[in-house]
């Protein structure tokens, strides 16, 4: 990929990173990183596409540290959980024979796995020796007429933000718009419906399976999902993407330019929402029924939301007095951190910090508005940091990512993950309420008390078994 | 505090209890050169022998005094002496356990006037100690019926102090342990260890650790137990600076030993798990005077780590447990102490224990009751022995293996739950089954929009217009 091709991805002008202070994505600091690189941006963002055969052409420290290590889940192909890789040995980089592994690497996925179609991820080392990946997809494409998609993502081109841009870029250069949805037959449609709306998630994962408590939701509205990029989702469906009424960018400006260029192309509308807590979870169901202004569709969705948020009041109800004054320390990356703290607040306990690493300007300004200004915004994420944060401002419990989990459980903290890696699914109606019965689990275990407490021996003179003298 | 339910069904099924005479003859199996024999019909030595052997995977001895139509209307104390006698001239054991089955119980035969009437005819075989204990079937449990055992043998073979003018202490480093039938050979072995690295020496009582831990000797055939604990030891408890006992189960053994020897009792209900490990390591201070070594203040924060990684799995967990009421009680009091919730617990006779069990209530039932009130409760792990994984097999819950016996796996018999190591690999082992059985997985939603082949099928709809996958 050529400089200038990563200065465009990086000048996004839907971004609102763009603006102010700083510009595009930041440069990662050497010595002090901990976020992951291009290649790993733009993995993580199309292997949730589950019928793929995803190829990683590099040497094993690409695919072999990180493959099947997503907490993505599909309903039916499990091709995607296959880590592929063409293992570059040194000689194949010294006689220049990646291209030539990578060729016959895509010959034995077709061959062997039979899929609608390949990825070919680049990484650093055939980037660097020139391998022409782009080339060798085509005659590949070529040579068994299987579609063979080129995503060049070298990890030192950048942030792993900037590799889900390449991927989504990749998937409007050279997939979407390549096939034409089927229509929905009205025997399909559900009671009260009248007509069926396509849709499109972008920068859904589909986690533990949390897109599962909202599609539903969607169905019963006459929302057609036409594709999730990516989460479950099959090749043909993200050719069809181009088709949608609406676009709704899921929680993360992790692929805003597949959404702007859609937008472009298609004149399809976008908004960005989130499917994490009730509020948030109502807002996005109400702009899609917004956008597509159809009144039928607003009224049955406004009957949909009164009808779950009554439902999940009654249910939280119970949880409520086990959660009441509870104080959240917030440490959040994609995920948009106001979004967590309204829903921790409507649930009666406080969030006394949160991070606000990846937030925009705009988001600082809600999140000041929802917890006033004394609120303390953490910038940087250290562990150091976060566990002073904790102890400072007696926080019960940390909720960040899996990165940050260990550091809170060594520090015998309670801890919950909203990371990608983590097991549980908390998206929708259905999800908060999981959310809740986690956060209740882990702050009411009685390990914390156990574990805090020390040895009982602790303060028995050495060598005697006799009780320390009381020190004055 | 738990309720106690009774039974209430007039038949048993699929039974949790094992017999008085199996716990008797258990804890008999536990002393060096040893063979049970038990008063009653062939059979109830031959089950006990099948289920001992199937459970240890080694030869078992044990003896009958066959008991037969004459003998069980007329008498059966010729049988107790002719059978002593018998074992004496062929194998010159150093102790024979004889306990009482049901049918000598309730034909009324005397067990003690009848090894009266043996020593009497054969004073030659004055050496060979025989330990007659009062087991009938028809009441109390496996555990029950070991503890008894365990009470006889300290009752007949521990002297007085007056008597044999031992002395608390004189043996400076001789630690005595008597064991309930709870605990495994491994469980002993690893207690012995503990013990062992304070300085001071364990004199387990019965000490199967010894004899049942499946060790090849270079004898090919023994008729008698190989090792355990040497009868000549039980003259030297006297001298001992502490007793420890483990599990509420021996009680009376421990009472009475400490009644006949004056030695500082420390008694123990459960081992399993971090408080409880550490009162014992308490104790071992106290007792040795010694710190606590480094090695086992490695293995404490150990079992820490593992308690912080495993709560997330095994907190809000709900977990029927089906053991003897020592064993109930410590993974009851393990489970809960980890946040899960213990929802069934059943359990094979009653024992004063049961009422501190941190459950609602405690059922004295069977396996069929278990199945019943675990399916209604929701559990969603079982713990018990291999009889419980057809019910675990039907509710599709996992098994965890404990108690007797274990038939279905190799090495049951050496899992160890005592100690903080013990309890780190159980806790390992129970997330383990708990996250490979999915409990909090989100079941696949199916769009009644999709069109994917698998979703087609799934409604039984054909699809008219199956696509190709190439690229328009």
């Amino acid at each position: 990929m050529q400089q200038k091709d990563i200065a465009a991805l990086l000048d996004e002008p839907a971004c609102t990173h763009n603006k102010k202070s700083k510009s595009g994505c930041a440069k990662p600091k050497p010595g002090a990183s901990a976020g992951g690189c291009a290649f790993d941006g733009a993995q993580i963002a199309l292997l949730p596409i589950v019928d793929v055969a995803h190829i990683v052409h590099g040497p094993i420290a690409c695919a072999g540290s990180s493959w099947d290590n997503r907490g993505t889940r599909s309903s039916g192909p499990t091709l995607y959980r296959l880590g592929m890789t063409t293992d570059l040995s040194e000689q194949d980089v010294i006689m220049g024979r990646g291209e030539k592994r990578l060729f016959h690497s895509i010959k034995q996925a077709i061959e062997t796995y039979d899929p609608p179609a390949v990825f070919v991820y680049n990484t650093c080392v055939p980037a660097l020796v020139g391998d022409d990946v782009e080339a060798i997809c085509k005659s590949a494409e070529q040579r068994w007429g299987v579609p063979i998609v080129s995503v060049d993502a070298a990890g030192f081109y950048g942030t792993k933000n900037l590799g889900n841009r390449i991927a989504g870029e990749s998937m409007v250069k050279s997939v979407i718009g390549t096939r034409e949805p089927e229509p929905v037959p009205e025997s399909a449609y559900p009671e009260g419906v009248k007509k069926v709306y396509n849709v499109n998630l972008v920068g859904e994962y589909n986690i533990a399976g949390e897109f599962w408590h909202v599609l539903p939701l969607l169905d019963e509205l006459g929302l057609r999902v036409l594709c999730t990029l990516a989460g479950d989702a099959r090749f043909n469906e993200v050719q069809t993407m181009h088709r949608a009424d609406v676009n709704m960018m899921v929680c993360s400006k992790a692929m805003i330019n597949v959404a702007r260029k859609l937008e472009d192309s298609f004149g399809t509308p976008w908004f960005e929402g989130s499917f994490y807590g009730i509020s948030d979870t109502s807002k996005s169901l109400r702009d899609f029924a917004r956008i597509i202004a159809d009144p039928d569709l607003i009224e049955r969705t406004e009957k949909l939301i009164t009808r779950e948020e009554a439902r999940m009041k009654k249910e939280l109800d119970a949880w409520r007095p086990r959660l009441q004054g509870k104080r959240v320390l917030l440490y959040t990356g994609g995920v948009k951190s106001w979004s967590v703290i309204s829903q921790m607040q409507d649930l009666g306990m406080t969030v006394v910090a949160t991070g606000t690493k990846k937030s925009t300007e705009e988001d600082k300004a809600r999140i000041r508005e929802l917890m006033g200004e004394e609120t303390k915004m953490i910038d940087e994420g250290s562990p150091r940091a976060l566990l002073d944060t904790m102890r400072d401002y007696k926080a019960d419990i940390l909720i960040a990512g899996g990165r940050n989990m260990y550091t809170a459980l060594k520090a015998r903290q309670p801890f919950l993950d909203i990371n990608q890696e983590r097991e549980f699914g908390y998206a929708g109606y259905q999800g908060m309420l999981e959310l809740v019965r986690q956060l209740a689990l882990t702050i009411e275990s009685p390990v914390w008390e156990q574990l805090r407490r020390p040895a009982p021996w602790v303060g028995i003179e050495r060598g005697t078994g006799k009780p320390l003298a009381a020190e004055g | 505090m738990a309720e106690i339910i009774k039974r209430k069904k007039a038949m048993s099924v699929s039974p949790l209890k094992s017999s008085q005479p199996v716990g008797a003859a258990l804890a008999f199996l536990g002393i060096n050169r040893t063979i049970p024999m038990l008063h009653g019909s062939q059979g109830c030595t031959a089950f006990g022998k099948v289920y001992f052997v199937r459970h240890f995977r080694e030869p078992i001895p044990l003896q009958t005094t066959a008991m037969d139509q004459v003998s069980s209307v007329m008498g059966a104390d010729d049988n107790v002496v002719e059978g002593l006698k018998t074992i004496c001239e062929k194998s010159a054991p150093a102790l024979i356990g004889l306990p009482t089955t049901g049918l000598s119980e309730t034909q009324g035969s005397d067990i003690k006037m009848a090894v009266k009437m043996f020593r009497q005819k054969y004073p030659q075989y004055a050496p060979i100690k025989v330990i007659p204990v009062t087991t009938p079937d028809f009441t109390g449990s496996m555990e029950s019926g070991y503890a008894a055992a365990v009470t006889a043998m300290i009752d007949e073979l521990v002297p007085k102090v007056e008597e044999a003018g031992t002395k608390p202490g004189k043996r400076p480093r001789q630690v005595n342990v008597l064991t309930s039938s709870m605990l495994t050979p491994g469980d002993v072995e690893a207690l012995k260890e503990i013990i062992g690295s304070f300085g001071l020496r364990p004199m387990v009582i019965p000490d199967i650790s010894d004899s049942l831990d499946g060790h090849l000797t270079n004898d090919d055939f023994n008729p008698l137990t190989v090792g355990g604990t040497l009868v000549s030891e039980f003259t030297t408890l006297g001298d001992a600076v502490a007793s420890i006992s483990v599990g509420a189960s021996l009680k009376k053994a421990a009472n009475l030993l400490h009644e006949r020897t004056a030695v500082p009792a420390y008694d123990f209900e459960t081992l399993i798990g971090l408080d409880a490990t550490d009162a014992l390591i308490m104790a071992l201070t106290e007792i040795s005077g010694n710190p606590v070594p480094e090695k086992i203040e490695r293995h404490r924060a150990q079992l820490e780590d593992a308690m912080v990684d495993t709560h997330f799995m095994i907190g809000h967990a709900r977990i029927a447990i089906a053991a003897d009421p020592d064993l109930l009680n410590s993974f009851s009091v393990f489970m809960t102490g980890m946040g899960a919730e213990v929802v069934t617990a059943i359990t094979s006779s009653a024992a004063p224990i049961l009422k501190h069990i941190p459950t609602e209530d405690v059922k004295i039932g069977d396996l069929e009751d278990l199945e019943n009130i675990a399916r209604q409760r929701s559990a969603q792990l079982l713990i018990g022995n291999s009889h419980c994984a057809a019910a675990a097999e039907r509710m599709n819950v996992p098994l965890f293996h404990a108690g007797f016996p274990l038939y279905d796996q190799v090495g049951g018999y050496q899992r160890t739950w005592i100690g903080y190591r013990g309890a780190r690999q159980a806790l390992f082992d129970l997330a383990n089954l708990l996250l490979q059985h999915g409990t909090h997985e989100i079941e696949a939603y199916r769009s009644i929009y999709s069109q994917r082949p698998e979703d087609m099928e799934a409604r039984h709809v054909v699809n008219p217009a199956v696509t190709s996958n190439t690229l328009n």
